[in-house]
Order: structure tokens, then C-alpha cells, then sequence
């Protein structure tokens, strides 16, 4: 008998997709089913309201205003920076910078904090699973200060080698820049053993949230992160907001990323005296009505309950996984023992373009290609794959959906 | 082979092909266009080389041309088979025509056939890239050709 306790924690999907307004259209004629969550999620009407109570009700530019516009956008912008803080478990409100996005955040520590630490003949550590935008910064870095990027190599099954990312560490290694979640294969790497070995041989860690915020708890703490970059946009909140996370004595250490408004304290054309945190790393008029609204989607994702949603997500992993591992041909990209919803594959022959308009054909969204991780497919020794992203609001009645249309492209491409 | 029929002589006859198709099934589209990339030639290898390479951010166009008595002529190749059938139909629509035929050709079919959105941007996928690259290679044969004049 299943009790009641037991039917209350499941997740309503039905009643979830009721809130996401996008849901209800068609797509070349056939309902939307859109599985590309992992490049960014669909919105909830709390969100999209949200935006427009904002713009028809408080906007103000923030921070020096007198006026009670100023200062309702102020309290509400704010109210966003706590709403991270404790989504992250932050230790301090100061902690929480707002950026554009992970790729902004991660930006601004190799810009600042790498510009000011990284010397000649130190080394970085990355890893062959990272998105283009957790390598190309280091890159540019490594280039500039004549530093060495080294890279954590990959198993078949798509996890870290944890092994030779210790053979890696040396007192030569000065920051070790990782993903927490593989955006393309949807490895969930260990952080917490990647940063204590890190702490260990004297390097800092930055960990690349962007995948990982919208599927796992967040405690920065916890897990020790230096620095922690995530997006607003995977969230279901909107775009063009991101945050970065900095324990508060770095971030303190570190020069400003942008100069400008909003992060001097005086300016005189002799000397300028940078505000304090986090206002020093937020130059010019923030992204003010998404950042508000961030917090909308945080409320979103808390009152569902990310345990829920994790659930709900791990079923649909695991129903999506069992069909398609069926298909002739098929073969998944990615078979770690921790990942997130998130399903990478390729069929024998087919080009994964070919697949992508073709399911799109169908009003079926997925992503095809490489997924800004080309060292990556390079290593898989493919060039790109199929991916399947699955959020809140999917339905196994969804992935039935793509599992026919599949098998109507590969007899159509066959 | 030379082209007797003008460039808008064979676009119009594609379009009429695909009025036959079931104009509610977007699949018999993409059957047709299927069908073609799997008839077209495959590129000898000797033409598979990086200076013929056009490259959308999903597959891969190769592409090579010949001059011959003032006519332009198309080979070319992908590794998407839906990509490499609508390949064929610019070398069907381009291939043996003048530089000046084909600079000038509007390619009106693409879109009378509802695959204007394989040109747009987020395709990525090289075909408007293609289309340009033809066009290009037509304007430097003119050029040369009437240097030697």
C-alpha cells in the first residue's frame, strides 16, 4: 500500500507543466517537446510575471537613488543577492557577485585573480570534459604569463581519471578550474575530493556550476569551492544574469575585473578607491530586472523542492536510458555512475544534424553537435552527439515521443 | 555536363517536384531531400582537402570546382546526408552555367520549397556558407577569364 507521505513527495508533473506557458505550444504543427534544458530552460509564469511586475511596477536604476523607486529595486536586487547566498549556502551576502553568466564569471577570476597570481612556469589544471568557456579564459591566461594548462584525462564511461589528476598536482599547480557537471556527457565529477586534493598542494579551486546548480544542492561551503560560477538562465529564471561565488578574503585580494559606476567609493582624476565587496566586481548598471526576477526562480525551484525534482529527474534518466540503449546503432556518450538528467548518444552512420531536424520535424528540441566541448569529442573520437536534456517539467510520455520519432529518422537516414 | 535549360528553368522544375509531395507531411520533404544526398556522387578523396572544406558548426561541406569553356561546374560533398541533398539541388540548379549566370542566379527555389530556414544563421550548418563559396568561385573564374581577354 502506498501511503500518503509517499504520494505527496512525488512530484506533480502535470501540475508543474501548467506553470511553464511555453508548454502549450506547438512546434511544426505536433506539441513541443523540448528536451534541451541543458542549454536553457523554459520559465515559469511566477518568472515571466515577475519580469513584468518589475517593469510596470519599480524600475529604477539601484544603489544611489532617494527616490522610492530606487529603493524598492535596490531592496529587491538585494533580495536576490541573500536568495543566492543561501541557495549556495554562502557564508556572507558579499560573497555573491552578479555577472552575465557562468562564461562572465569565470572570465573575471582569470582576469583579476589569474592576471595578479598566475606567473611564469605555474600550471593550471582543467579537465578534457570542460565547456569551451571553462578552457578558452585559462588559455588566454596561460598565453599571457607564459603559465602551463594541464588536463585531468577522461575513462571510457566519461569520469575523471582521479588518479592522474594527483600525478598532475605538484607545487607548481596554482589553480585547478573544474566542471561539477559535464554539460555534454552529464558526469557528476567529485568537487569536494578534487578541491581537497587541490587545497592540499597549495592551489585554489573554481568550480563551473552552470550544469550542476539547477540539478544538485549547492553548499559552497561544504564543499570548500574558491570560486563557484553558475547561471540564472539553466535555473529557470531568465538570462543574462550568472553569479560568481568567492570565499571573501580572495575576493577582498583581488582587483577589480571592469572599471566604472557603482564600484568606485570616491574618484578624483589622481586616485580612485574601489568599492567594497561585492559592488568592487559590479561596474556599470547591473542587469537589474533579471536579477530581481533570479530570486523568483529560486523560489520556484525551493517550493518544488530540488529532492523532488532530483527524483522526478533521476526517473526519467533512467527510463530514457533503458529505451534508447534498445535502438540498433545507438551508442551513449557517457555512461558515468553519477550524472544528471542529461543523455549524450550517437547512431552508427547518421550525422547528428541530420537526427536534430529531423526530430525538430516532429516539434521535438534536442541539441546536436559539440557541444562547445570539442577537446572533449575529440578524445571520445567523435564530432558531435545528440543530447537529450531533461527538466522539471518532462514527461516519460515525452520520451516516448522522441524514442518513435528516432525510429522514424533512422529508418528515414538508414 | 553542360547546362542547356537557365538557372530559373530548373529551379521552377524542383519547386514543381516538390508540389507533388504532401504539402501536410514535412517527412516527404525531408524523404525527397533524403534521397537526393544519398544519390549524389561521393567526392573522390583526392577533392576531400582542407582548401575545399566549408565549415558550418555541425557538419562538414566539401566542395570543388572546374572551369571549363566558360562554364563553372560544382562537385561536391557532406558528411550530413540531408545537408548533401540540398548539395545536390544547388549543383543540379548551378553546375554548368556561366560566372555571370551564376552571380547572379536569386536561388528562389530554396525558399519556395521550405528550406529557407536551412540558410538562416542557427543552422550553422554550412549551406549559406555554400551558397556563397559558389558564387565566389563563379566571380573569380569571371575575373580570370576576362584578365586572359
Amino acid at each position: 500500500m502506498i501511503s500518503s507521505a509517499a504520494i505527496t513527495n512525488k512530484l506533480d508533473v502535470y501540475a508543474i507543466r501548467r506553470q511553464f506557458p511555453v508548454l502549450n505550444r506547438e512546434v511544426k504543427g505536433k506539441p513541443l517537446v523540448y528536451f534541451d534544458n541543458a542549454a536553457t530552460s523554459q520559465k515559469p509564469q511566477v518568472v515571466i510575471d515577475a519580469l513584468v511586475n518589475y517593469y510596470s511596477g519599480f524600475n529604477a536604476n539601484i544603489h544611489r537613488g532617494i527616490h522610492t523607486l530606487a529603493e524598492e529595486a535596490t531592496a529587491a536586487f538585494e533580495a536576490t543577492r541573500d536568495s543566492v547566498k543561501q541557495f549556495i549556502n554562502a557564508a556572507a551576502r558579499e560573497e555573491i557577485i552578479f555577472t552575465r553568466g557562468t562564461t562572465e564569471s569565470i572570465n573575471l577570476v582569470a582576469y583579476t585573480w589569474g592576471r595578479q597570481n598566475i606567473k611564469a612556469g605555474d600550471e593550471i589544471i582543467i579537465s578534457t570534459m570542460e565547456h569551451h568557456s571553462n578552457i578558452v579564459p585559462w588559455q588566454i591566461l596561460c598565453e599571457e604569463k607564459n603559465a602551463v594548462l594541464k588536463v585531468i584525462p577522461i575513462n571510457e564511461d566519461g569520469e575523471l581519471l582521479m588518479e592522474e589528476y594527483e600525478k598532475l598536482l605538484s607545487p607548481a599547480t596554482k589553480l585547478v578550474s573544474v566542471v561539477h557537471v559535464s554539460n555534454a556527457l552529464g558526469t557528476v565529477n567529485p568537487v569536494k575530493q578534487i578541491i581537497d586534493l587541490a587545497h592540499k598542494a597549495g592551489a585554489t579551486v573554481m568550480v563551473d556550476g552552470a550544469q550542476s546548480s539547477v540539478h544538485l544542492d549547492i553548499d559552497v561551503q561544504k564543499m570548500d569551492a574558491d570560486f563557484f560560477a553558475f547561471s540564472s538562465h539553466k535555473l529557470y529564471g531568465p538570462t543574462g544574469v550568472g553569479v560568481l561565488y568567492g570565499k571573501k578574503q580572495l575576493l577582498e585580494s583581488m582587483p577589480p575585473f571592469q572599471g566604472g559606476g557603482e564600484m568606485i567609493k570616491e574618484v578624483s582624476f589622481e586616485k580612485t578607491v574601489y568599492a567594497d565587496l561585492p559592488y568592487k566586481f559590479e561596474a556599470g548598471t547591473p542587469n537589474i530586472g533579471d536579477t530581481i526576477v533570479l530570486k523568483t526562480a529560486i523560489d520556484f525551484v525551493n517550493a518544488t523542492g530540488k529532492a523532488k525534482i532530483r527524483a522526478h529527474e533521476n526517473e526519467l534518466l533512467a527510463y530514457a536510458t533503458g529505451l534508447l540503449q534498445q535502438i540498433p546503432g545507438l551508442q551513449i556518450i557517457g555512461r558515468a555512475k553519477e550524472k544528471v538528467s542529461l543523455i549524450s548518444f550517437v547512431i552508427d552512420n547518421i550525422h547528428s544534424q541530420d537526427i536534430g531536424i529531423l526530430l525538430d520535424n516532429r516539434g521535438i528540441a534536442v541539441r546536436t553537435g559539440h557541444h562547445c566541448a570539442q577537446p572533449l569529442m575529440q578524445r571520445c573520437g567523435i564530432t558531435g552527439t545528440t543530447r537529450a536534456s531533461f527538466a522539471v517539467y518532462n514527461t516519460k510520455e515525452e520520451i516516448d515521443e522522441m524514442i518513435t520519432g528516432l525510429h522514424k529518422v533512422i529508418k528515414m537516414l538508414a | 555536363m553542360e547546362n542547356s535549360r537557365t538557372i530559373e528553368a530548373i529551379e521552377n522544375e524542383i519547386v514543381e517536384d516538390f508540389k507533388l509531395l504532401d504539402s501536410f507531411d514535412e517527412d516527404q520533404k525531408y524523404e525527397y531531400i533524403i534521397d537526393l544526398g544519398k544519390k549524389l556522387a561521393p567526392l573522390e578523396d583526392v577533392f576531400k582537402t582542407p582548401e575545399n572544406i566549408i565549415k558550418g558548426c555541425q557538419s562538414t561541406v566539401w566542395l570543388a570546382s572546374d572551369f571549363i569553356d566558360g562554364k563553372v561546374y560544382f562537385k561536391a560533398d557532406s558528411n550530413s546526408v540531408i545537408t548533401k541533398g540540398l548539395i545536390s539541388m544547388l549543383i543540379q540548379v548551378l553546375s554548368g552555367h556561366t560566372p555571370d549566370e551564376i552571380i547572379a542566379a536569386r536561388l528562389e527555389f530554396i525558399n519556395k520549397i521550405g528550406m529557407h530556414s536551412h540558410l538562416a544563421q542557427t543552422r550553422s550548418n554550412g549551406l549559406l556558407a555554400m551558397v556563397k563559396q559558389m558564387k565566389h568561385y563563379a566571380l573569380a573564374y569571371k575575373i580570370k577569364n576576362e584578365a586572359k581577354v
